[in-house]
């Protein structure tokens, strides 16, 4: 056991985890696979999407994996970082439109 | 910057890269035991289609990816007989395709009389031109007017449609004059879908990572290179970058040299190997001697034995059918949709 939680090398082993539930492991890879195809989205599209996710749910494995794919896909580096704020946009915006319902609640308590 | 063999730098030599390619401490497979496990027991040549002559090592810039390791403190080039004896095999096998290389090949004082000798045999003409040489000094500017006059095909090289990215690879203000040059080749009609004109732009990434879909950068390059600078093109070549010179050497500076062999590797696609440029293609170097392609030059691995080994042997001998020397730089160009100096290969 590696004495840390993420170890890059580790990303190289995710399809290892059919080992344990194969059926459900390649359901999901499967499904995987078909999401990143061209569809209505283009495949650089989702792979921006993919990123701006990757540092919304902050795995360090997907910011890696969707660097490497939004580059190889030709994305400059400033598609890359406005991808991320989207990601930083909604995020600050899901805490702070939960400001509302502490003004209601500060209002309701307050008679204000 | 300085060239790897400026710097005495031990990849430099040839026989070194070999050996750190070929080290058996790297868990790689050979790529003729991957070939076998497809199925593929010989790789041979099918033709002599294009001639690709590389007339000198000097170049203007010294790009950090360079896999020739040029620069201008390279002074090798070829010599006036050598040129001769090309134009003999030209002749001797009707090569129907002269790809001319370096360096910046327009910096050889010969340039223009191989050009137009090798025009005046009727063979398509194709000069790998780095752009900013068009407009580094007062009498590489009418290039664009040369090119035009002999009909040659200019593959130019941009890495990026960013200058950020471009200048990161190329050094400073590349982007900017590698602009400039591409308006003046548009000025004559370049890349402009005059079939007599045609301005093909070369992408390799400016980093440890593979090109993605050829197509879709192609429309990204022309889009973003239209909107922001009015400039056009006709076709884009995604090009790997072959773990050579200067590459190699980069790779292993970063620590992205394992990484990077293992995804060449896990990116084998056997449906690259039939259209493989070393198979219809005559590699020449500077001082005449022969190879598969410009890589195996730049490792100095020869045409396989009993080939001729000089550019002067290449008239009286027959090499369809010989068979290609291989390595684990091979790699480079049948990963994903293959590699080759036209691109794609799928």
């Amino acid at each position: 056991m590696e004495n840390n939680y993420y170890d890059p090398a580790d990303l190289k082993k995710f399809g290892k985890i059919t080992e344990y539930q194969k059926e459900l492991g390649d359901k999901y890879f499967s499904y995987y696979n078909d999401v990143f195809k061209e569809g209505a989205l283009t495949a650089r599209e989702k792979a921006l999407i993919a990123l701006a996710v990757s540092h919304t749910v902050q795995c360090p494995y997907c910011i890696d994996a969707y660097t490497v794919d939004t580059l190889e896909k030709g994305c400059s580096e400033e598609q890359m970082m406005e991808a991320v704020h989207v990601a930083a946009a909604i995020r600050s915006g899901a805490s702070l439109v939960h400001s509302v319902q502490m003004m209601n609640k500060v209002k309701a308590l307050t008679h204000g | 910057m300085k060239s790897l063999a400026a710097k005495r730098h031990p990849l430099s030599a040839a026989a070194r890269q070999v050996q750190l390619l070929e080290d058996p401490v790297h868990d790689l497979p050979g790529f003729r035991e991957t070939l076998e496990r497809h199925g593929i027991r010989t790789l041979r040549s099918t033709a002599l289609g294009t001639l690709q002559v590389n007339i000198g090592k000097m170049c203007n810039q010294t790009c950090v990816h360079c896999h020739v390791d040029a620069g201008p403190d390279r002074k090798e080039r070829m010599d006036r007989p050598t040129m001769e004896a090309c134009l003999q095999a030209i002749d001797a096998h009707q090569i129907g395709i002269v790809d001319i290389t370096g360096g910046a090949p327009e910096m050889h004082p010969d340039f223009r009389w191989f050009v137009a000798e090798v025009r005046k045999r009727g063979a398509r003409i194709i000069v790998r031109c780095n752009l900013t040489i068009i407009v580094s000094n007062k009498k590489y500017r009418d290039l664009p007017e040369f090119y035009r006059s002999q009909g040659v095909e200019v593959v130019c090289s941009l890495p990026f449609y960013t200058a950020g990215r471009t200048d990161r690879q190329r050094g400073d203000g590349v982007f900017e004059r590698s602009i400039e040059a591409l308006r003046l080749l548009n000025a004559v009609g370049y890349g402009t879908g005059d079939s007599d004109k045609v301005l093909n732009m070369v992408y390799n990434p400016a980093g440890a990572f593979l090109p993605g879909s050829q197509s879709d950068l192609e429309q990204q390059f022309k889009k973003a290179l239209l909107k922001d600078h009015g400039i056009s093109f006709d076709a884009l070549f995604a090009i790997t970058n072959l773990p050579i010179s200067r590459f190699l050497e980069q790779l292993q500076k970063s620590g992205n040299y394992e990484e990077y062999m293992e995804k060449l590797v896990n990116a084998f696609n056997p449906v690259t190997v039939e259209g493989l440029m070393c198979r219809t293609m005559v590699s020449v170097g500077h001082d005449g001697m022969l190879y598969d392609c410009d890589f195996n030059q730049m490792l100095e691995m020869p045409l396989s034995a009993g080939m001729p080994r000089h550019i002067a042997d290449l008239p009286n001998a027959s090499v369809i059918g010989r068979n290609i020397v291989t390595g684990r730089h091979c790699y480079g160009c049948t990963a994903g949709a293959g590699s080759s100096c036209g691109g794609a290969t799928t």
